[in-house]
């Protein structure tokens, strides 16, 4: 394996096609939006999108933000060559809802909002407080891990260049 | 923000290799030899180490408190001191008055400058307690996984150092190329694809 430091910082695109293909697969293709267990999961972008756009000399970062936020700059971004840094996700399942934002570059969860769990009232209550949030925490996090590992063998496979880049190249040039 | 607040951000980690055995017991030792040491009384402004989840300001790992279900629950405690600049400039003016009148001079040599600013220095600290700062960690020792609680630069890189240093384990951090890397079905080709990939143009 790469030394870290070095590998953080190449393949920190992988992370901003990851979420360009998200994007593009909950606008076009949310059949293909699946978990671990292969099942079609509610995936949709929240209330902000964040792209960089690099020119010659600097690196232009624009933030689409607000409630159910038009994307079309962010398209028009796409189309002069930037590319999507963070995304903020609504994941539903039943009724229950989880929010958070994926960063690209570090593949960090942040700002994570998991559904309610119970008030602790004594100590007793702590363990299970735990382990009721640890297993809400992993939804999120093992669902991107299964569109991620989805992402890298598609990436990885001639599927790449022969048909998913032609079909968000047709997307975003629509 | 801890596992129990109402919003959070994690950090993923792979723990690279196991403990030897008896397990418990070792990751009881690593917790108790690094346990965060109080400096307040001390002139020392940073202090790093283990707390426990459950009462963060009086650290105690006995009786396996550090177990939860099939997870190991603590925190990183991070103390740091802040003492204002103005605060120091008025210390350190008030005490070279101080030093000039006993004295009977109306010049301090440089070297003297530095030891009165020393002085200073050192008794501020020892005045101001430290502002705790705890971020939590859940280690699923099966999965060979960490969830650290906090995606800020500083505070990871200090549990990278303390961890191994506490356990002599490896944390390899997951982004985007290392969590390629650790899918289970990758083969060898797919980690030379991989390797070799460069950037895609989406725009003509």
């Amino acid at each position: 394996m790469l030394d870290i430091a070095v590998a953080y910082n190449r393949y920190k695109f992988l992370g901003h096609e990851f979420l360009t293909w998200l994007w593009y697969l909950i606008e076009n293709d949310r059949k293909s939006l699946t978990n671990e267990k292969n099942e079609i999961i509610s995936l949709n972008i929240g209330n902000k999108v964040v792209f960089d756009n690099k020119t010659d000399n600097n690196t232009e970062n624009i933030v689409i933000k607000g409630d159910d936020p038009g994307l079309e700059e962010g398209i028009i971004a796409l189309k002069k060559g930037g590319f999507v840094t963070e995304i903020d996700f609504l994941f539903q399942e039943g009724e229950f809802q989880w929010k958070f934002i994926v960063k690209g570059e570090s593949f960090s969860l942040n700002s994570l909002k998991a559904p309610e769990t119970g008030n602790i009232e004594k100590k007793d209550d702590i363990e299970g407080a735990l382990l009721e949030k640890i297993y809400l925490f992993e939804k999120p996090l093992l669902l991107i891990e299964a569109l991620y590992k989805k992402f890298i063998k598609i990436r990885l496979s001639p599927k790449w260049n022969t048909e998913v880049v032609p079909l968000i190249k047709t997307w975003i040039s629509k | 923000m801890g596992i129990l607040s109402s919003s959070v951000s994690i950090t993923r980690y792979n723990v690279k290799n196991k403990l030897t055995e008896p397990v418990m017991e070792n990751i009881y030792n690593g917790l108790r030899k690094n346990t965060i040491e109080d400096i307040d009384k001390d002139s020392a402004d940073k202090t790093i180490g283990w707390t426990s989840f459950e009462n963060p300001y009086v650290p105690d790992f006995e009786g396996s408190s550090f177990v939860c279900g099939s997870y190991f629950i603590f925190s990183l405690r991070i103390d740091k001191k802040s003492v204002p600049v103005k605060l120091i400039n008025k210390f350190l003016s008030l005490e070279t008055e101080k030093r000039l009148k006993e004295t009977d001079r109306k010049f301090l040599s440089r070297n003297e400058k530095k030891i009165i600013k020393d002085e200073v220095i050192d008794l501020l600290y020892r005045r101001i307690p430290a502002a705790p700062n705890i971020y939590d960690i859940i280690w699923n020792y099966e999965q060979n996984s960490i969830w650290f609680f906090s995606n800020l630069k500083a505070a990871n890189e200090e549990l990278e150092t303390l961890f191994s240093k506490s356990f002599n384990l490896t944390l390899i951090r997951l982004f985007p190329y290392t969590d390629a890397y650790f899918i289970k079905d990758l083969s060898d080709t797919e980690k030379d694809l991989l390797t070799n990939l460069s950037p895609t143009k989406f725009s003509e």
